[in-house]
């Protein structure tokens, strides 16, 4: 037979129909080093070329099992690993946490440890939301706006390094309230922060925004509709994005939240460019809810009365945050003693990332990298 | 403690903490649970009987215990003639002192209503717990996770294997048996080539 | 032997006319010296100018400023392990670098920095430019195929078909270029010297003749020359964040620091090709409008004007230095530099310097107002996805270079065409 006729056999056994001139998928390991997948992400794909057949992802290599510490430890002990779930927004988790813990004591949070909580979560918002800008924007290729959120990231960082001694890892919360007070000179920084960096986050629309590069790598890529974020548990700006007007600082409020006017950014096409302007939108928001909490400010205690070992009573609570990368839960299961017997952390990221296959699948190899950067995952929340 | 199938909520224990000083503002109350009435919980009555063990609310929030055999079937009668559109949450809670030691949980969420609501079911070591992902896509990762840390199987998953842990692993780590160090000694010999523990 | 320099230096031919073959080679090692110094200039000046845009301030410690960092750099490449793959093709492995670096550094011979600073003046100069340059494509793909390993091969391949792709854009509007050096004379030529003195000839450089295609046509050139050295917003091959390696992947050390030679020189020859094509090569600003002797001596003076400025903020910076022991030899590299830059300056204001000298410099700062354009694309623009990248080249600019060139034709015969329309 002839050299074709043999070359087309060999694809025949493979699958009925096939000849040599169809081309072979691909598999591409985007291993868990790399510097794009934002942490130890293990993503597998299959190409045809440079076309998204399906992808896998493989997570679990930061798991360190948090769950099952937790049930080791005291309800008080264990604040200080919720940190390090989603290590770029530390305080958001804290804050479930402590809220969680306090409705099941059933304690009153103070209003101005309410309030304070609200001024430092929304500024851990903003610092996240920059990592996040910063990451994703250098993994399509510009290289300057990460060095500008950087720098003004700091001094969101160095408030947060006066008021608790840690710049990342925070504890910022107790059960029950806050421990420090806001120190001298609190109010005039986090004013300033909100002054500054209105002009800044201008400066990142004229940098990245209206360039036509941009627009050109975002537009219609990772397209997720709305009922498929429904479907998927999808939440936070992912969700926004695609037009379903969902916040839980709206709609359930938590915190003292109710008291501040602020609107939620909503998007429409459900791409990447709209996740990306949701977000930018959401980091001018904070800065109003922090304005108008430090305005609002009042005097009084930072802390209710906790006892020193805290036994809350037997049952389960489910709490749930808007944290900077979506609905951050705690599910705890209390049995009366002083340590939990179950916590469960209902991880954004984690559910997020689900949905990498369906908004990859169809686009090309270099869009993979964008969608991964505009889910805003970070491994330390998907793997716990 | 173990949530007894009855209409009797569990007494409470005595409060183990003082008083709430006068400072606070307000006095706080701690959660007691409380028997839930509301149109939903007669809906679901009516249609399950019985198999609807008990419905109570604890600090505000609502939760129903449901027989595992109709759990499935409570679940999406809840999304389809509740609008509880969202599932937010799916873990389990392991019990092993307990004739029926694993407690799946539930948390279904409605957009519309802006109502949560938690379904709780009680299933055997080694029973196979009805899948979600026929209604739920995003059930699909949270039930691996929970088979992964519990051993609890799924019956319908369309892939049930490992996610956090890898996939030659024994054990699983969130059952109340497995120690808190406790680690599948051979599969860090063979792949890391050091001894547990280090 | 002095008199024959002295006699040499008032010739008006660029040696390779002459027929000399000493002062070719001393011409070659002039011009294979300089592109050196250039590199490692450029190296230095990208990562402070980039650091600069970033908020951040660059290499500062390995010499003042930074101004030895290149040197440590290529110190450290040198003295690398030098990796070859188990299986790579070894002559191919070996020979790919080679074959790019020669295909850069090749094309200066007809560069020209002034009308006798050339190697030699070839009648086909901007032909054997670009010809050489299309050379160097083979030397990409060969490194991806020598790697012998399916990634870097893809990278190679997908460089090697984006520089082809913009090649036929650059091409045309040089095609557009060349056919402007006909306009007056009614002959063109492909010479490069040739081109810049069609420009003195015609009193414009050609990227502000017959406005608005020459301007055009240098548009299309320079997006096109960007690409063509696979650098940002096009460097999607060789980018770190995207999943098909580049074909630079297996090659480290020593072979590394020659593609990365290579690719600065080709940034070079490409803008040098701009500059001679469009902005009038060597010519300094204004030579027939601002004729005459006092204005020739004025502009004559500015490169000499140029380095003691330079100097001085040399020394300035010098004097804010911190007076502290452990800076010590650094403020003295600074306060050396200055001293040198300011001796070159003070040597270029020599009248019989500063006559050969000027034309250099009015080269060298058009060619490296390109060389800065290249970072501060790098700087500001993300990366273009490939199919956008190959989109562009082969549906947006393909046109509009056609376009181009059959615009300058008919203005070519222009007195032709209205006559027939006047008749």
């Amino acid at each position: 037979m002839s050299d074709n006729q043999f070359y087309d056999s060999l694809e025949e056994e493979k699958e009925p129909g096939r000849t040599f001139l169809d081309s072979n998928e691909l598999v591409l390991n985007m291993g868990p080093q790399h510097p794009s997948t934002h942490g130890v992400l293990r993503v597998i794909l299959k190409l045809d070329g440079e076309k998204v057949n399906g992808l896998e992802c493989v997570i679990g290599y930061l798991h360190r099992g948090i769950e099952k510490i937790a049930e080791n430890r005291t309800w008080a002990q264990f604040g200080p690993f919720v940190d390090r779930l989603d290590y770029t927004a530390a305080v958001s988790n804290s804050m479930g946490y402590c809220l969680a813990v306090e409705k099941l004591l059933g304690v009153e949070v103070p209003k101005r440890a309410q309030y304070l909580r609200v001024i430092l979560t929304e500024l851990c918002r903003i610092a996240s939301h920059q990592v996040w800008l910063g990451t994703h924007v250098l993994d399509i290729g510009a290289v300057t706006p990460l060095f500008y959120a950087f720098r003004d990231r700091e001094d969101i960082l160095n408030v947060f390094e006066k008021y608790c001694g840690a710049r990342l890892t925070t504890h910022a919360f107790r059960i029950g309230g806050c421990r420090w007070d806001a120190y001298a000179g609190f109010a005039e920084e986090v004013l300033h922060i909100c002054d500054d960096l209105g002009p800044k986050i201008d400066e990142y629309r004229d940098l990245i925004t209206g360039n036509r590069i941009w627009l050109q790598r975002t537009k219609n890529v990772g397209y997720i509709s709305a009922e498929d974020c429904v479907a998927y548990s999808i939440t936070g700006p992912v969700l926004r994005a695609s037009g379903v007007k969902w916040d839980l600082r709206k709609r359930q409020p938590y915190s003292s939240y109710e008291d501040f006017d602020f609107d939620i950014p909503i998007g429409t096409a459900g791409d990447t460019f709209d996740r990306y302007m949701v977000r930018v939108e959401e980091m001018r928001q904070s800065i109003r809810i922090v304005r108008q909490a430090m305005e609002g400010l009042m005097e009084g205690p930072i802390i209710a009365k906790v006892p020193k070992v805290i036994k809350p009573p037997v049952g389960e609570v489910y709490v749930s945050i808007e944290a900077p990368k979506g609905e951050l839960g705690y599910f705890l299961v209390s049995d009366g003693t002083a340590q939990p017997y179950r916590v469960r952390v209902r991880p954004p990221s984690f559910i997020n990332l689900q949905a990498l296959e369906k908004m990859a699948k169809g686009s090309l190899v270099a869009d993979v990298v964008a969608i991964i950067g505009t889910l805003d995952i970070v491994l330390g929340e998907v793997d716990r | 403690m173990p949530e007894v199938p009855e209409g009797n909520p569990v007494p409470e224990k005595a409060p183990a903490a003082p008083a709430p000083v006068a400072a606070v503002p307000a006095a706080s109350t701690k959660p007691a649970p409380v028997p839930w009435e509301s149109t939903l919980v007669q809906q679901l009555r009516t249609a399950y009987g019985d198999r609807i063990c008990n419905a109570t609310t604890f600090a505000g929030q609502n939760y129903i215990v449901v027989d595992r055999s109709v759990c499935h079937d409570v679940l999406l009668n809840l999304y389809e003639q509740s609008d509880y559109t969202s599932l937010t949450d799916l873990t389990a809670v392991h019990y092993p002192k307990d004739e029926l030691p694993f407690e799946m949980v539930w948390i279904l969420h409605s957009m519309s209503a802006n109502e949560r609501v938690r379904v709780k079911a009680r299933f055997a070591d080694g029973e196979a717990v009805p899948t979600l992902t026929d209604r739920w896509v995003g059930a699909n990762w949270m039930e691996r996770e929970v088979y992964d840390m519990f051993g609890v199987r799924f019956a319908g998953h369309p892939d049930l294997r490992r996610i956090l842990l890898p996939e030659e692993w024994t054990g699983h780590p969130l059952r109340k048996d497995y120690g808190p160090h406790q680690q599948d000694e051979g599969w860090v010999r063979k792949n890391l080539g050091i001894e547990s523990g280090q | 032997m002095i008199t024959s320099i002295l006699q040499y230096l008032h010739s008006n031919v660029t040696p390779g006319e002459d027929g000399s073959l000493f002062w070719v080679t001393v011409y070659v090692l002039l011009v294979f010296a300089g592109i050196s110094v250039g590199v490692i200039f450029m190296n230095w000046f990208e990562r402070k100018v980039m650091a600069h845009m970033q908020v951040r301030i660059g290499p500062m410690r390995v010499g003042p400023h930074g101004l030895l960092q290149p040197l440590a750099d290529a110190l450290k490449l040198i003295i690398k392990e030098d990796l070859m793959p188990t299986n790579a093709d070894k002559i191919v492995f070996w020979f790919a670098p080679v074959c790019v670096v020669m295909t850069a550094f090749c094309g200066f011979i007809v560069v020209p920095f002034g009308r006798t600073h050339a190697i030699t003046d070839m009648n086909i100069g901007i032909l054997f430019m670009l010809g050489v340059s299309s050379v160097g494509v083979l030397g990409v793909i060969m490194a991806g195929w020598a790697s012998n390993s399916h990634y870097p091969l893809m990278g190679s391949l997908r460089s090697g078909a984006q520089m082809v792709s913009y090649e036929i854009a650059m091409s045309m509007t040089v095609v557009s270029a060349v056919m402007m050096t006909s306009m007056a004379t009614g002959t063109g030529t492909l010479s490069m010297i040739g081109i810049v003195q069609a420009q003195l000839q015609q009193r414009t450089w050609f990227a502000f003749s017959f406005f608005p295609v020459g301007l055009t046509a240098l548009g299309v050139f320079a997006i096109a020359m960007v690409a063509e050295t696979n650098r940002a917003p096009f460097d999607l091959p060789e980018a770190e964040s995207e999943l098909v390696a580049g074909f630079l992947t297996e090659y480290s050390g020593f072979r590394w620091s020659l593609f990365f030679l290579a690719e600065y020189a080709s940034m070079m020859s490409v803008s040098a090709i701009a500059t001679t094509l469009w902005l009038g090569g060597w010519l300094r600003p204004f030579p027939n409008l601002l004729g005459g002797k006092t204005w020739d001596i004025a502009f004559s003076l500015v490169p000499g004007i140029t380095f003691l400025l330079l100097s001085a903020l040399c020394l300035f910076y010098f004097t804010r230095m911190p007076k502290i022991r452990a800076m010590r030899k650094e403020a003295l590299g600074l306060a050396g530099f200055g001293c040198v830059l300011g001796a070159i300056g003070l040597v270029m204001l020599l009248p019989g310097v500063r006559v050969r000298v000027q034309d250099i410099y009015w080269f060298c700062i058009k060619a490296g107002f390109f060389m800065y354009l290249y970072i501060w694309y790098r700087t500001t623009f993300p990366r273009y996805r490939f199919d956008q990248l190959m989109t562009i080249g082969w549906k947006v600019l393909l046109p509009i270079s056609i376009g181009v060139v059959i615009l300058t034709a008919m203005i070519g015969v222009r007195h032709e065409l209205l006559a027939l329309v006047w008749r």
